[in-house]
């Protein structure tokens, strides 16, 4: 056990944030898709693995971090599109179970190709020269591009809120997760919402993976932990709920970020002691409604 | 080709189809080595590494005629880091395959299912990668030879350098399995037999991409020196992180070893300054006669300089082969008993030699300081070799603390 001072508090609580981040960015994708479609999508750590190694190959091509930075989560989205359309569509309508096998199955496949296409050796992608360095925050020096994971995160989970919020898609996704049967009685074409829907929550995983690329490296099997931990996340903050993704990535992060701190062998565990006791006091997590499953 | 010159081709190719058994009586069969090792999962650079050390040293005792007369193969078998798989591939190699011996393994718990494998076989086992125990009780015996250096005399060589070059105040970050473990054990000992303090350590699961929790805190107790044992990808990951939160400035950074692919591929940027253990490096060609030997037969097989766990596989199979020559046998007993009656050896960086007791190989080992950018030399110029550490058998645990005597 160590004493804990403010200052290291802060430093740590920052540190936990940006796990927190990355989660809460694949959380909400899944999140989105589970509510919609009841599709568990096993395939998003293998996406957000797309997202890295994208970035790393526009990276290269274009020399210019930030338009990797926006074309490879699109790029990942765009696959989504071709994975909802040709592969989980034909399944609608089947058990949940049957989309899960299928997803499972294609991110192994990811995982192979990434291997064949990339080698099995891990890439190093660094960060963009401007976001180099630390910063001093005054508690500590702080890694100037991960205050730039929050800020990009952040920008991007206000975004999502206005969409769904605002505008007339977004109207219908609500209405589509809530009731599927009557959105459909009022002619409305769910099956291009769906679509959309896949797109954007895919897109997120790419976009976490870039993100996640420059602080933890690129190889072919960095979603098959996160994607678990990141399933984790949803179900603690109720499946297909978005604001308890948001809160239960963030929970998570810190869980574990100050777990790290007083007992590093207990943080591992530490995401998985948090599921039990939510789900021990809230069976259906902490924002979630009943009977979604069913 | 003259008609005559084909004729006598065609006539001795007819006859090699025709009656292959007695072509291969007049040769003999070759001596067959065994080499498991993980050619696929998180050590897959390693063992590709050490897959070449290996073809490497068949290549050359072929090109001067063999073993005894007879050529010699290895045959590489991928155990998948995995011990079960290891000890599958070990008796397939004995049983089927008729191998003489077996070299190989990475990673201290597949080297043990493989060490079990040729125990029951009686067959003579070199093991070449990083394991305290394979020399020692239960898992050591007569035909248990260990070519790589070991945690023990790793650490206590790398920790006594450091505590007494870079700082006696430290933080240990360990990945947390046996061989880190058993460094991070060590390195604090013989921290305090240098007089200086662990002001912490921290242990983290195997194959890690994120680090960054443990950093703060490391920051916070402000050490001298941050010790740094993450073995495969997790090194790159863990220096890249601690250098993003400045941690380069503050303190020195010291890891009991260096691979050089690892620091191929973090870049120069990342690497820079970093200090570290190793068993060879090409550079050492410049002042060593046999490390120049030995590097410029490799570059002209490979086209790239050597790196580090190949040597151990190279020098194994150099010893199997002196083992066979002295004994005029391909026994394993008659080896093993060669061996140990002829202890010195020389086949990559200078003389080594087997400790009789545990069949335990003493070598010299250097510690590296990686190179800024910019001042790195070619592709894998990468290090400033810092000192030499000579052979020691003081380095190691005694035969009686390893319950041998």
């Amino acid at each position: 056990m160590a004493d804990l001072t403010l200052a290291a508090l802060a430093a740590q609580l920052f540190t936990g944030l940006v796990l927190g981040m990355i989660l809460v960015l694949l959380a909400v994708g899944l999140s989105l898709i589970f509510g919609l479609m009841t599709v568990v999508n096993f395939a998003h750590g293998s996406l957000y693995m797309l997202g890295a190694y994208l970035g790393f190959f526009l990276l290269g091509l274009t020399k210019n971090f930030w338009i990797s930075l926006v074309l490879a989560p699109l790029l990942v989205g765009l696959f989504g599109l071709l994975i909802e359309r040709v592969l989980v569509r034909p399944l609608y309508g089947r058990s949940i179970d049957d989309p899960l096998l299928l997803t499972f199955g294609l991110s192994l496949v990811l995982v192979e190709a990434a291997r064949l296409i990339w080698g099995k050796i891990g890439l190093t992608l660094d960060p963009p020269p401007a976001l180099a360095g630390a910063v001093n925050l005054g508690f500590s020096a702080f890694p100037l591009y991960r205050l730039f994971v929050i800020a990009v995160t952040l920008a991007v989970l206000i975004a999502l809120w206005l969409f769904l919020e605002k505008t007339d898609v977004g109207l219908i996704i609500r209405a589509g997760s809530r009731d599927r049967l009557m959105v459909r009685a009022l002619g409305v074409d769910l099956g291009r919402i769906w679509l959309i829907v896949f797109g954007i929550g895919t897109a997120l995983a790419g976009l976490a993976g870039i993100l996640a690329g420059p602080m933890r490296g690129v190889y072919a099997e960095m979603g098959v932990t996160i994607v678990i931990e990141s399933f984790v996340v949803v179900v603690v903050g109720g499946m297909g709920s978005l604001l308890g993704a948001i809160v239960a990535g963030i929970l998570i992060g810190e869980v574990v970020s100050l777990t790290t701190y007083f007992a590093p062998k207990l943080a591992e565990i530490m995401v998985f002691v948090v599921m039990a006791l939510v789900l021990l006091v809230r069976p259906s997590g902490l924002f979630g409604e009943t009977g979604l499953m069913e | 080709m003259d008609r005559r010159a084909f004729l006598a081709t065609a006539a001795v190719g007819t006859a090699t189809l025709a009656f292959p058994h007695v072509l291969r009586g007049q040769t003999k069969d070759p001596i067959r080595i065994g080499f498991p090792s993980p050619l696929t999962g998180p050590f897959a650079v390693l063992a590709e590494d050490q897959k070449k050390g290996a073809e490497l040293a068949v290549d050359e005792l072929n090109a001067r005629g063999g073993i005894l007369g007879r050529k010699v193969e290895v045959l590489v078998r991928d155990d998948q880091l995995k011990p079960a798989i290891g000890a599958q591939r070990t008796k397939e190699l004995i049983e089927n395959e008729k191998c003489q011996f077996i070299v190989g393994g990475l990673a201290a718990h597949v080297q043990m299912a493989i060490n079990e494998q040729t125990k029951k076989s009686n067959v003579l086992f070199i093991s070449v990668s990083q394991s305290d125990e394979i020399s020692a009780r239960p898992d050591g015996g007569p035909l248990t030879f260990h070519e790589a250096l070991n945690p023990t005399i790793t650490c206590r060589a790398v920790g006594s350098w450091v505590a007494q070059n870079l700082g006696k105040k430290w933080w240990i970050v360990y990945a947390d399995y046996a061989w880190g473990k058993q460094c991070n054990m060590v390195l604090s000992e013989t921290l305090k037999k240098n007089g200086g303090t662990v002001l912490g350590a921290t242990p983290y699961p195997l194959g890690s991409a994120e680090f960054s929790a443990h950093l703060p805190r490391i920051q916070a107790a402000k050490p001298e020196v941050l010790m740094s044992v993450t073995p495969g990808a997790d090194n790159i990951a863990f220096l890249k992180q601690a250098i993003s939160f400045g941690m380069k400035k503050d303190m020195k950074i010291a890891q009991p070893l260096h691979w050089l692919a690892n620091a191929k591929q973090a870049g120069a940027d990342v690497m820079s300054d970093v200090y570290g253990g190793i068993n060879f490096y090409w550079e050492l060609q410049d002042t060593n006669p046999s490390a120049k030997r030995y590097v410029e037969s490799f570059q002209k097989k490979y086209g790239t300089p050597p790196q580090d766990y190949g040597c151990y596989s190279y020098s194994a199979i150099m010893e199997i082969a002196r083992g066979a020559e002295l004994a005029k046998s391909t026994d394993s007993e008659a080896v093993a008993k060669a061996l140990r009656a002829n202890r010195e050896y020389d086949h990559y960086k200078g003389k080594q030699w087997w400790r009789a007791c545990d069949n335990k190989a003493f070598q010299d080992m250097w510690i590296l300081k990686a190179r800024e950018a910019g001042k790195t030399r070619g592709d894998w110029g990468l290090f400033d070799v810092v000192t030499r550490i000579p052979g020691n058998e003081e380095l190691e645990r005694t035969c009686a603390e390893k319950g041998i005597a």
